[in-house]
């Protein structure tokens, strides 16, 4: 009886899965197919006809990625700029988020649980308003009172990744310290006992201890923050300037759309060149995820 | 231009001297930590590990906040303090009502429907000989960028005549089934549910992933000692999944909320806040950059951060209940 | 504890800055050309290794015959132009002008704008020679918005014409259809079409987050002709509500066209479909025979399928939208504007550059261009429709009005306008959505 049941409900689940599976995957098949096909059939008929009256092309790939005209492709060179904007993106946010969240989980001091409210608060300011504040910091410096506390930076071309790697760091901050807080105060206060005891240091705990087992956890946020900054489009804008010195490669498949933005073929197939690389950092990290936020959310 | 490798290195440079700078950082820190000998005051520890952090948050967001609260009293050009002028419009112009309407709808539906339907497949998926295809193919969204994702559903909510050839797969569908073919994103309130849609197939990865991984968590020995006991499966979800993973729930549920209040992306791309469908963030951005109105834009501004408080206060008293 | 923090920050500070230094200059510049080639930029003197940043609304083909356009300039005067080109110009040089990062020259596609950010001090006044060019150039019209508060700070660069019916010049000589002089020509002719069985109107103004600025200009065009020009100016400054019985009649007038579903969407389905429509697609069915006439500017002209004649006696060609009488002939425009944050020498040389007929004229010979400036060879135009557009431009008799939605604050003009008109598509009824865009109205 029960494993009849069992089994009623196991295939229902599969159907489930499976429905669920395909929701998710078509439209992204059909903008595959669709950057594969010619720029008037996209514009004129549905993907799905592809099958009755199968027409590919390289074309808008082609286009996109070798195009010598400045304003088509040349993605190569906005390809590297993303991977420099990210990599540091991602590891400074990542430290800075995992010192404080120690601290905060296993430090006992005074008003740390209103630093850490104020911190999770922090989430909610809109990156849209603190634009303009932290562009002037690097553009004007700091003034208080008249008083030039701070040089502006003057940062140009390459310099310009400065820039963007402190913005991004700087956002990526509260949510980084609220999820890997999390996570760390959840690690058994026995284990840190001992090593106080044994004479070890919050660095030589930290390193030994800490580390090794919030990695997963560490893992975890890595790739958000990574997709978040790969994808990123208005950071970029602002703080990477337009060109090919700098710039990311969204803000490059954006400006793909064209003055009156209808080069819909280039945008198909501009997207799924910027997927590529966060489809096989997923796929290769993903077996430290199996554990992922996995302690860190035992508690709340 | 033709792509040359030479032109590159400046920035492969530049991204060296970004890794060593990181890493003599952090050294930096751990240097000023092992030195700290421990009988001092837990402060000095603290200090030192939370200052990277609360520097670049004081200057990235911590300013901004501030500014943009004191904006918020001022006329559109910044040069005149008008009192409460820009709230009152706020809550006064015709479409206000529209706009919280439209935010309040994301609100409810956003994090549920993210939380629920990842949490379902979660379960299925689970322990099966596809899994990791499995949550491959509901986290593959998330690689795509809001522009990306926009793209995508314009096109399957694209509308043709009646008669003509579908390019949108939506009404296609429709069509197949001998329905007419509809122009989704135009009525209201329907329209909204459309784009919660989006989101919810961009966001659903996310909860698959964390709330896969709480299950993961799950001691075996419960899991085991409940199937003695003779559950179901609709037992065992309810008696000893969910129980179990709540907090994994309540993580995704709070960073869902959260990240709708800030939502514009998908709203701007698919319809640019027309149709009634606008959200307050949407509203910020035109006001203060479209529209150069910067008061009403901060005022917009400070009152999502009025929204975000009760999740903050749960999240005091569930700090409170811990200690 | 304040010790050890400010040790921290002193060295994360110096780490970033470090990193800040380690960028490399950029290239050395290429040699510059011969003496012969470059004969005509010595005026511009010589300015080496220096730069000049120009931030605009032009992206992608059209930015390309720019950059191509002013290679010889940067060659000869030694300058480096970087241009960059977005999507979001109305936003971004806000952000950048406020965070104290502005380009040295922004390309303004509105004078609403452009005098924003004069009134706010953040632009400098052209220098002597480019008004001096400019006054030779343009008209009147022309100066004037490049002109606040009795200061000229910016010089034309392109301009459009939008006063423009599309259609099929052999469909319509197939069907024995007439050109219509006026407006009333015009009604009969779509009366006329619509009995024949074919949609006489197509239209589409989807357009992102600017959806529904096809809309307005519409309502501009015939606002102009039914009120004129004086009160058109008039109710571009507000003195003439926007809910004012005469703008609601005007505004009732194109509801005749595009709010009745015997004479719209030719292809596309019922009068809502033309707010789902995008805008760039909304006239392609002129080309299948299933809509006859679609009211769009002269840049239309780029978004016909491939292969698809732009000529008179082509597939597509356009007419001028005509006016209550034959007689009067107003014209709808717009253009963009170069204007300065900087006065460094360079900018200014390149400031003065872009005002001339010379840059005009070579930009046209790259591809399809309009300019409004006296000094442009109409040989030169690439395209039949330019050619016209810039006929009517500079005809003295021509009456000309750049796009109302433009000059407005942009709270209405690139926000409450364009809503109201999608929303009014949409359904809503033209009382309501004036009603509704007259209270949006700026007060301070």
């Amino acid at each position: 009886m029960t494993s009849v049941r069992a089994s009623l409900s196991s295939r229902t689940a599969s159907l489930v899965a499976v429905l669920i599976a395909l929701l998710w995957t078509t439209p992204t098949f059909g903008l595959l197919l669709s950057s594969f096909r010619p720029e008037d059939q996209i514009k004129t008929t549905g993907w799905w006809t592809f099958f009755s009256a199968p027409a590919l092309t390289l074309e808008n790939y082609q286009e996109v990625l070798f195009g010598t005209s400045s304003s088509s492709g040349q993605l190569a060179s906005f390809l590297i700029n993303s991977v420099v904007i990210t990599v540091p993106s991602v590891l400074f946010p990542l430290a800075f988020a995992a010192f404080a969240a120690y601290a905060l989980a296993w430090l006992p001091f005074r008003g740390r649980d209103w630093i850490y409210i104020g911190i999770f608060a922090l989430q909610v300011v809109p990156l849209q308003m603190a634009l303009v504040p932290l562009l002037s910091f690097f553009s004007e410096g700091v003034e208080v009172f008249g008083l030039q506390v701070l040089p502006a930076w003057n940062l140009e071309g390459t310099g310009r990744f400065v820039q963007v790697w402190c913005a991004h760091t700087c956002f990526a901050l509260p949510l980084g310290i609220f999820l890997l807080h999390n996570f760390m105060a959840e690690l058994p206060g026995e284990l840190m006992e001992a090593a106080r005891v044994d004479g070890a240091t919050h660095g030589m705990i930290f390193r030994r201890i800490v580390l090794p087992l919030v990695a997963p956890a560490l893992a975890t946020f890595a790739i958000f923050q990574f997709l978040w900054v790969w994808n990123d489009l208005l950071v970029g804008l602002i703080f990477a300037g337009g060109t090919a010195e700098s710039s990311p490669m969204t803000v490059r498949l954006a400006q793909m759309a064209g003055t009156r933005g209808n080069e819909w073929q280039r945008l198909t197939a501009g997207a799924f060149v910027s997927v590529i690389i966060p489809l096989v950092v997923f796929l290769s990290m993903q077996r430290y995820f199996v554990r992922g936020l996995l302690t860190g959310s035992v508690k709340g | 231009m033709d792509f040359d490798l030479a032109a590159e290195s400046p920035k492969l440079t530049q991204l060296l001297i970004g890794v060593v700078a990181f890493l003599a950082v952090v050294g930096l820190v751990l240097l000023l930590l092992d030195r700290a000998p421990m009988r001092q005051k837990a402060r000095l520890h603290a200090a030192i590990l939370l200052a990277p952090a609360v520097v670049l948050l004081a200057i990235g967001l911590v300013v901004p906040a501030v500014r943009t609260t004191l904006l918020s009293f001022m006329s559109g050009d910044g040069s005149g303090f008008v009192g409460l002028d820009n709230y009152v419009w706020m809550f006064t112009q015709l479409e206000a009502v529209t706009v919280l309407r439209n935010t309040l709808i994301w609100l409810v539906l956003m994090p549920v429907l993210v939380t629920a339907i990842g949490l379902v497949y979660a379960v299925i998926v689970d322990r099966s000989r596809f899994e990791s295809l499995a949550k491959t193919l509901v986290f593959l969204p998330m690689a795509i960028s809001f522009v990306g994702a926009g793209i995508i559903w314009k096109f399957v909510y694209a509308y043709r005549p009646e008669g003509a050839d579908q390019i949108g797969l939506l009404n296609q569908i429709v069509v197949w089934f001998g329905g007419e073919p509809r122009q989704w994103l135009l009525d209201p309130p329907l329209n909204t549910l459309f784009l919660i849609v989006v989101m919810v197939w961009i966001q659903a990865g996310f909860a698959t992933v964390v709330l896969s991984a709480a299950i993961k968590g799950i001691p075996s020995d419960i899991v085991e000692a409940a199937r003695l006991d003779g559950a179901g499966p609709a037992q065992m979800f309810f008696r000893v999944t969910l129980p179990s993973i709540r907090p994994a729930v309540i993580v995704v549920l709070v960073t869902q909320s959260i990240g709708t209040l800030k939502l514009f992306d998908i709203v701007r791309t698919m319809t640019g806040g027309q149709f009634d469908t606008s959200v307050i963030a949407n509203e910020m951005y035109n006001q203060a950059f479209r529209y150069g109105e910067t008061g009403k834009g901060a005022a917009l501004a400070v009152f999502l951060f009025v929204l975000v408080t009760p999740i903050v206060a749960y999240q005091i008293r569930t700090r409170r209940a811990l200690r | 504890m304040a010790i050890a923090s400010r040790l921290l920050v002193g060295a994360v500070g110096l780490a970033l800055v470090a990193t800040g230094c380690g960028s490399t200059p950029t290239n050395p510049r290429a040699e510059g050309g011969t003496s012969a080639d470059c004969a005509a930029y010595s005026a511009y003197g010589k300015h080496d290794g220096k730069k000049v940043s120009v931030y605009s609304p032009i992206r992608d083909a059209e930015a390309d015959l720019f950059q191509q356009n002013w290679k010889q300039f940067e060659k000869c005067t030694g300058m480096k132009i970087t241009y960059e080109g977005t999507g979001e110009f109305e936003a971004q040089i806000q952000v950048r002008s406020d965070g104290g990062n502005p380009p040295d020259l922004a390309f303004f596609p509105q004078p609403g704008l452009l005098a924003r950010f004069a009134k706010a001090g953040k632009l400098k006044p052209a220098p002597a020679e480019v008004k001096t060019l400019a006054e030779q150039g343009w008209s009147k019209d022309w100066l004037d918005y490049g002109t606040v508060d009795g200061t000229f700070y910016a010089a034309p660069l392109g301009a459009s014409v939008k006063s423009f019916v599309w259609y099929s010049p052999s469909t319509f000589q197939e069907k024995g259809w007439q050109v219509p002089k006026t407006w009333d020509e015009l009604m009969t002719l779509t009366e006329t079409i619509a009995a024949s069985g074919v949609k006489p109107w197509c239209a589409g103004i989807e357009s992102g987050e600017a959806t529904g600025w096809p809309a307005t200009d519409w309502i501009e065009d015939v606002i102009l002709r039914e009120l004129g020009p004086e009160e058109y100016d008039r109710w571009v400054a507000h003195e003439l509500k926007f809910n004012d019985p005469k703008v609601v009649a005007a505004v009732d007038k194109v509801g005749a066209i595009l709010k009745n579903d015997k004479y719209v969407n030719g292809g596309y389905g019922p009068v809502k479909s033309i707010a789902s429509t995008a805008f760039q697609e909304g006239g392609v069915p002129i080309t299948t025979g299933k809509c006859a006439m679609h009211r769009q500017a002269s840049f239309y002209a780029n978004f016909w399928p491939e292969g698809t004649k732009v000529a008179q006696d082509g597939d597509v060609f356009a007419f001028y939208l005509p006016g209550k009488d034959a007689s009067s002939k107003p014209v709808l425009g717009a253009g963009e504007f170069v204007a300065a944050f900087a006065d460094r020498p360079e900018v200014k040389a390149f400031q003065r550059f872009l005002a001339t007929a010379d840059h005009a004229n070579a930009r046209m010979k790259l591809g399809t261009y309009v300019s409004a400036n006296k000094g442009v060879d109409l040989a030169n135009a690439q395209n039949p429709i330019d050619k016209l557009s810039m006929e009517m431009l500079r005809d003295p008799a021509t009456v000309f009005r750049f796009d109302g939605s433009d000059l407005m604050p942009a709270a209405v003009g690139s926000g409450t306008f364009w809503k109201g008109m999608t929303d009014w598509i949409n359904g809503k009824d033209t009382k309501t959505v004036l009603d509704f865009i007259d209270a949006s109205w700026p007060t301070s």
